[in-house]
């Protein structure tokens, strides 16, 4: 389909960067809300990482990537400008739906601000009156700052230490923009589970309606393995191929976050020998 | 003329395959079944009868004409016997390996009514391997027409389908969404059943008629079917996406850590290899005390490779009895030689987990058979008062799959009630020019059902864009039990035949 080339890298901070991939036909086909599975080498893992955005016109998809385990802390080392992804496949998901809402918010957290952008855009294209409420931990994680200020109405900048914005969690954020707009239509926010939950409780009392966007384990994200299966009220749904979009007030977060642990000291094993093998490549050619 | 064979001439006995022991091939991912050597594939071929009604070839879901190849082996004409084989089956080292011969050619073998049936799936496999090792191929002389055709899913049945089409003539093009083609040949069934080389080595052949693959192409989300039959100018498209979504029970605990379906399983230790983590990054974090649920196929493929990775111990808890165990008896066999537990009868009703939300034991009833139920098995009834526990540190589900919602979502497509896609007796879909087979028209099947169905889709398929059907002279005369048993009009056999559609009867 393509070679996957990725034609532009920009760094954001320490931990997070984003990587612009050539793929025309994903570029005309994507929508806000779905995701891609990467692999970076032969031997990598297949990992899911949302489509922060996309250009029909350059034939190019973006990807924002926090490097936190072996895979992406690698791709943050090896993916320059001119180097090829090994596999990259989707768009996967069910694109969000963009209804009618007249008025949203649009909740992004540490990481969740880059797929929260799509999804800005879209509301913003379809007439909507935009809030965006983004959180990051200090004023140095901000990025794309001018490119959710170009589609929201309104930005409300969070940071935990307040060293930009007001202080304190998105949370906050949602609270200040309810009580500012009576007639808010819809809530989407996306981020860590932890913080998702969070703003599925804020807006609860309020019977807003909440979207979140689910991070389960995923394999191949086709609906074949199962490992993404999240718990819906009382169904089971394959957050893959049903989602990754739901209903914040129905997911089971606590299951979802238990799930998300369960390779953890596998990972935590991979990312040591990785970092041990860098050590002593980096010693040998030093 | 030689004096036509008869029971009584023939080698009495079938010849062994050379295996690995038990207690050694568990240690490793090598074949368990060393293949036939050369003496040993033409002391086989002697034992078949060459009977003048060949109730093998009906048994056939492809309908291979079997007794002409095994008097090409027995003849020493190797490649005669691969030429003979590949007319009808381009898979022969796949087939040879997997089929269920026990329940297709060779349960009706005429041999079988007396001794052991001729080792028909063996001698295909020695064809089949002596073909990968020596480089041989089967081109056929192509005369190229104008058609694009699409083939959406790598497994048997768009392979066969592939296969067909450019033997046709078409310009073929397979997408498959997984970074590397093969469907559940390459991530399903492990490398001591099938080794993922040959697998490999079948497709490089198809590769060779012309045929393209695309991976990393998820069809329905990259385009639409009806994109393909409009903008991108394909004439006919088979779909041909397997039936891959899994299974649970509902019982609670399902979301314990340590709790997957065997897809997740297979798919991490083969085509991500996962047992070879850290070479490879995907985790597999195996159990020690690993208990699967179900006793399909699939089953005990997840056992022998939990085995394999290092589980103490692995049982097998199925709710019937092993009668009624749809793997292959083979399987089973080397499943238990390998030192499986199985626990026939038995049914699990609730996962317990530990304080860190991981699965530590299995809380089961035993059962007893009880009426036959709508698939004519006795059903299983709970006996009361007789639960116990099995501690494990694993469970793996195995109880079977259901139809992938992709392309419903995306595309026109008519579903049946289960969300299987509709199809006619030709195979045709609801939209023009869209042909469907395998798993995901009929629910999870085998190997050669899904080719003998990507084949029969492409006969239609050069029906619709009127082109001549190029194999039916390597058809052999049709009648009836295979069509009983695999739904397969055998009448599209007949070298007689012209025109589709034709319906079963
Ligand atoms: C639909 C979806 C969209 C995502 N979008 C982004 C994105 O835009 N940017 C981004 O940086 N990350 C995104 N993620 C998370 C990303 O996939 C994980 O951070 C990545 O897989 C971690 O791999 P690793 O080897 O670096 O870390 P690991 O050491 O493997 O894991 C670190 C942590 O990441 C989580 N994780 C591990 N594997 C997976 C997996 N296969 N799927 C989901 N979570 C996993 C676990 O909680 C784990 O503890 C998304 C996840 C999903 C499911
Ligand atoms: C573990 C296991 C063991 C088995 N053992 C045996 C055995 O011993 N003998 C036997 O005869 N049978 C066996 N079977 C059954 C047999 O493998 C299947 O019946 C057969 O593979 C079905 O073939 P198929 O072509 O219909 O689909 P599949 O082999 O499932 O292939 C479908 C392919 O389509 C791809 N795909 C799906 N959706 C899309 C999309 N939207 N776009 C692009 N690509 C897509 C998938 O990634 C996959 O590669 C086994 C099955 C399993 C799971
Ligand atoms: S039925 Fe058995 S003996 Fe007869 S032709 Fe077929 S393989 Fe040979
Ligand atoms: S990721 Fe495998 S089913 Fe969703």
């Amino acid at each position: 389909m393509s070679d996957f080339e990725i034609v532009a890298r920009s760094d954001f901070s320490d931990v997070t960067f984003s990587l612009e991939v050539r793929h025309p036909l994903m570029a005309r086909a994507a929508k806000p809300g779905q995701f891609v599975i990467v692999m970076e080498h032969e031997h990598g893992e297949r990992i899911p990482l949302t489509l922060a955005d996309f250009d029909r016109d350059k034939g190019t998809i973006t990807l924002v990537i926090q490097a936190v385990g072996k895979t992406t802390r690698e791709m943050q080392q090896n993916c320059r400008v001119g180097t090829r992804l090994h596999a990259l496949v989707g768009p996967m998901g069910i694109p969000s739906h963009i209804g009618a809402a007249k008025k949203v918010i649009c909740v992004g957290g540490g990481l969740g601000v880059a797929p929260i952008y799509p999804q800005a855009r879209a509301y913003k294209e379809s007439g909507a009156y935009v809030i965006g409420v983004l959180g990051f931990r200090n004023k140095g994680l901000i990025f794309w700052e001018d490119k959710f200020r170009a589609c929201c109405d309104e930005l409300i900048l969070c940071t935990d230490d307040g060293s930009a914005g007001i202080k304190g969690l998105v949370t906050e954020g949602i609270k200040q923009s309810i009580s500012a707009h009576a007639d808010i239509d819809e809530v989407v926010a996306i981020g860590p589970p932890i913080m998702m939950k969070g703003c599925a409780e804020a807006t609860r009392p309020f019977g807003i309606k909440t979207m979140v966007s689910l991070n389960p384990v995923m394999v191949d994200g086709t609906g074949m393995c199962g490992g993404c299966r999240v718990k819906i009220g009382e169904v089971v749904k394959f957050a893959c191929v049903d989602g990754p979009d739901f209903d914040g007030h129905l997911v089971d977060f606590d299951d979802l976050m238990a799930r998300l642990g369960r390779f953890r000291p596998t990972e935590k094993a991979a990312l040591e020998a990785w970092q041990e093998s860098c050590r002593l490549r980096g010693g040998a050619g030093h | 003329m030689a004096k036509r064979k008869t029971i009584r001439t023939i080698p009495q006995a079938r010849t062994p395959m050379p295996e690995q022991a038990p207690e050694i091939r568990i240690t490793n991912f090598e074949e368990v079944a060393c293949g036939y050597r050369l003496e040993d594939a033409l002391l086989e071929a002697e034992r078949c009868l060459d009977c003048p009604d060949q109730p093998c070839v009906r048994g056939c879901p492809v309908g291979i004409d079997i007794p002409g190849f095994i008097r090409k082996i027995a003849e020493k004409n190797f490649h005669g016997a691969y030429d003979v084989i590949t007319d009808t089956n381009l898979l022969p080292s796949v087939c040879g390996r997997v089929c269920p011969q026990e329940s297709q050619c060779e349960g009706v073998c005429t041999v079988g009514e007396r001794l052991e049936p001729v080792a028909i799936g063996r001698l295909e496999r020695f064809i089949g391997d002596r073909a990968i090792a020596e480089g041989w191929t089967n081109l056929p002389y192509i005369e190229r027409n104008r058609h694009k055709v699409g083939v959406v899913g790598s497994g048997p049945a768009g392979m066969a389908c592939a296969a067909d089409m450019a033997k046709a003539g078409c310009e073929v093009t397979v997408f498959e969404a997984f970074q590397e083609p093969g469907g559940v040949l390459k991530y399903g069934i492990p490398d001591f059943r099938l080794p993922n080389s040959v697998v490999d080595a079948e497709i490089e052949k198809l590769r060779q008629l012309g045929i393209r693959f695309e991976c990393n192409t998820l069809v329905g989300r990259l385009f639409t079917l009806e994109q393909m039959m409009g903008e991108m100018g394909f004439s006919a498209v088979f779909v041909g996406t397997g039936a891959g979504y899994p299974s649970f029970m509902g019982i609670p605990g399902e979301s314990l850590g340590g709790v997957l379906s065997a897809n997740e399983w297979l798919t991490r230790c083969n085509l991500m290899h996962g047992r070879d983590f850290p070479a490879y990054d995907t985790p597999l974090q195996p159990g020690k005390h690993v208990a699967v649920i179900g006793a399909g196929n699939t089953a005990m493929d997840a056992m022998r490779v939990a085995l394999r990775v290092g589980a103490e111990k692995v049982t097998c808890v199925y709710r019937r009895s092993a009668a009624e165990a749809p793997a292959r008896a083979e399987e089973i066999h080397h499943a238990q030689q390998e030192g499986i537990d199985f626990q026939w009868l038995t049914s699990p009703v609730e996962l317990i987990g530990d304080e860190q939300h991981r699965v530590r034991a299995m809380r089961c009833e035993r059962m007893e058979l009880g009426e036959p139920d709508a698939s004519g098995r006795r059903r299983p009834v709970p006996v009361a008062g007789s639960a116990f526990e099995i501690e494990c540190d694993m469970v793996v589900f195995a109880i079977g799959t259901n139809a992938n919602p992709i392309l419903g979502q995306t595309s026109g497509l008519k579903l049946d009630k289960r969300g299987y896609i509709w199809t006619d007796d030709t195979l045709a879909t609801s939209i023009a020019g869209v042909f469907a087979g395998g798993d995901i028209v009929t629910g999870a099947a085998t190997v050669i059902q899904a080719m003998g169905a990507g084949r029969r889709a492409a006969r239609a398929m050069k029906a619709y864009l009127g082109l001549r059907d190029t194999d039916a002279v390597y058809l052999a005369a049709p009648t009836d039990p295979a069509e009983r048993l695999f739904g397969i009009p055998r009448r599209e056999r007949g070298f007689a035949r012209v025109h589709l559609p034709e319906t079963a009867s």
